[in-house]
């Protein structure tokens, strides 16, 4: 029997209303040698870029608003003449079960055969994923720079107000904070609110 | 107490009262539940933490939890409702210039002569060659299938003259001012941003299209409703709970600051509470109409899963062409709707349970009393604008005539 052996490269659509994630992902994509990508960042006339762009592939964040704009497009173009569904064989319900726990959720043209499918949606799986880790360490990052900024400024009150040297006021704090089960950063916090609301000048 | 956790995934609007306010009354706690709410933008993903296992429980359109049950577009995943979250609350709203060709400013028609005036409309667009283009919030959603049910009874040919498309809720004014689309059928406070924005004029409500047309439900996988139903009976529970003091007139101010908050709706707490008490906003600069039984919670067992309603959500979503009739498909589409849960989770209480799991829909003309199981339960007018009634026996006989 004659096999239709398609050489193209897949076409890959990524949409997205975040840039960066777009970016992230992108790139993750071109290192992997899948180069024929399309992203698209804004909503407006997405549905007939989308038809332009004929992709073998779509893929987009979870939480992005045109999902359902997008999945009417998708129910409506299986009487056209390249159908897309939602990409979830039976047989591959852990994939997308990793996919949709990264954030992602993808469509894929009706036929387009598995195996070139896995690696693509493997890829945007680790690079959602590192996106997402890269957030969280920089919301992380962001939060120590905030704590710290107020352990200074409570450490200042104490030792104006108390008349004590930089070491004894870190001292005080630590100490209560072990005394009441507090973290050093709450402690400081809750200094800094009080002073705020007193009218202190720091 | 430890308290069992349970996540409930929701959009953004005010029929998503009930589980909202399940929470922050202690409602959901005094049943020995921890409830987790997750608010998401679209009804795709909404469905997809449900049945990927993000949430356990979902506020959902109706007709989607069928289409999943059945598996239109994707694999099937058996849906089960245990309760209805509401009745109506939906409304249409047309751009200015297009309404103003219907009604007076402010002014709410009955649903026969601003249909006809509508479908004059949509004619003298379609012999311009144009398409008459509406929004709904999803292909199955009951925004879909009241908005065509109206638009054909008033003779629209929606497949030849009419173009629908879907904008998620929280889009519905901008895509109104951007003139993507002249209408939309969308939930409150969608249509009231819209008013206030100037971009819109409401010219109908769904509840004058059918009177106690079902709306959002609560959904949640089959396979868990009947592997937990203990946990599943105090989560419906607690909704009920909430029910009664949604409909609390005097409390109408506090649930509508509750729902406005940022984690919630996220939008003035005016503009909900408006929605709350039936009192709508047609168009700016217009005094609020008191449009009753607008949106309609709680009482004449509005919250029981009637497996006829289920029919009636199948039986549109045939006619619009999203599923080639089957015998099975049927049947399945009624089993989603659970009404054995609800009798079993208010068994023992005062809360009055219906007899049967199905009626003819739209046959109530006046109030009547029906036969319980437990507890007096009256039914007031169910009908539909066009005075068809829905027989869920003669589901042949309905398509035919209806096809006429």
């Amino acid at each position: 029997m004659l096999q239709c052996n398609r050489v193209q490269v897949v076409r890959i659509a990524v949409i997205d209303d975040s840039a960066a994630r777009a970016a992230v992902i992108e790139e993750g994509l071109r290192e992997a040698g899948l180069t024929d990508l399309h992203i698209f960042l804004d909503r407006h006339g997405l549905a007939a870029q989308l038809e332009a762009c004929s992709p073998d592939v779509v893929l987009m964040n979870l939480e992005n608003p045109s999902r359902d704009m997008l999945e009417e497009t998708f129910a409506l173009s299986r009487a056209l003449a390249r159908p897309i569904a939602m990409f979830v064989d039976q047989s591959d319900e852990t994939a997308i079960a990793d996919a949709v726990d990264a954030g992602i959720s993808a469509y894929v043209v009706d036929g387009l055969r598995k195996e070139r499918i896995k690696p693509v949606l493997d890829l945007a799986v680790r690079r959602f994923n590192a996106f997402n880790r890269l957030q969280t360490e920089l919301t992380e990052a962001r939060n120590q720079l905030a704590e710290r900024k107020a352990v200074d400024q409570a450490k200042l009150i104490l030792m104006k107000k108390r008349g004590i040297t930089e070491p004894e006021a870190y001292k005080l704090l630590r100490s209560h904070a072990m005394q009441s089960n507090r973290r050093i950063a709450d402690v400081a916090e809750a200094i800094v609110t009080a002073e705020n609301l007193m009218g202190g000048a720091l | 107490m430890t308290l069992d956790p349970f996540r409930i995934g929701f959009m953004p609007l005010v029929d998503a009262a009930l589980p909202i306010l399940a929470r922050e009354l202690g409602l959901a706690e005094a049943e020995g539940i921890d409830m987790e709410l997750m608010r998401d933008t679209s009804w795709a993903t909404v469905r997809d933490r449900l049945t990927y296992g993000h949430s356990d429980a979902a506020h959902l359109v109706a007709p989607l939890a069928i289409a999943t049950t059945l598996g239109l577009d994707r694999p099937p995943m058996p849906l089960s409702v245990p309760f209805i979250l509401g009745l109506n609350g939906n409304a249409v709203t047309l751009a200015p210039s297009l309404a103003a060709a219907i009604c007076k400013e402010g002014e709410l028609l009955d649903s026969i002569t601003s249909g006809k005036r509508l479908a004059e409309l949509v004619k003298l667009r379609a012999i311009e060659g144009a398409k008459m283009r509406f929004g709904v919030v999803h292909r199955y959603s009951s925004h879909n299938y009241m908005l065509q049910y109206w638009l054909r009874g008033s003779g629209v040919d929606i497949g030849k003259d009419v173009e629908i498309v879907t904008i998620s809720p929280p889009f519905a004014a901008d895509a109104l001012a951007r003139g993507e689309i002249d209408g939309i059928c969308v939930g409150e406070p969608w249509n009231s941003v819209a008013v206030e924005r100037g971009v819109g004029v409401i010219v109908n409500v769904t509840s004058h299209i059918w009177l106690r047309g079902v709306e959002k439900v609560l959904a949640l996988p089959q396979a868990r409703a009947e592997a937990e139903p203990e946990l599943v009976h105090r989560v419906i529970r607690a909704l009920y709970a909430a029910g009664r003091a949604f409909i609390d007139s005097a409390q109408a101010q506090r649930n509508a600051a509750i729902l406005a908050r940022p984690e919630y709706l996220d939008g003035s707490a005016d503009m909900i509470e408006r929605a709350i008490s039936d009192r709508i906003t047609l168009a700016a600069g217009t005094e609020p109409l008191h449009i009753p039984d607008f949106m309609f919670q709680h009482r004449e067992a509005a919250n029981f899963p009637w497996a006829s309603q289920a029919a009636w959500l199948y039986a549109q979503m045939v006619r619009a062409g999203h599923v080639e009739k089957s015998d099975q498909d049927y049947t399945a589409a009624q089993n989603v709707f659970r009404p054995d849960i609800y009798r079993a989770a208010f068994a023992g209480s005062n809360v009055p349970l219906p007899g049967a799991s199905a009626k003819l829909e739209g046959s109530i003309e006046e109030t009547i009393a029906v036969g319980t199981v437990q507890g007096r339960l009256l039914l007031g007018q169910d009908t539909f604008f066009d005075g068809q009634a829905f027989d869920p026996d003669k589901l042949d006989a309905y398509l035919a005539k209806s096809q006429e």
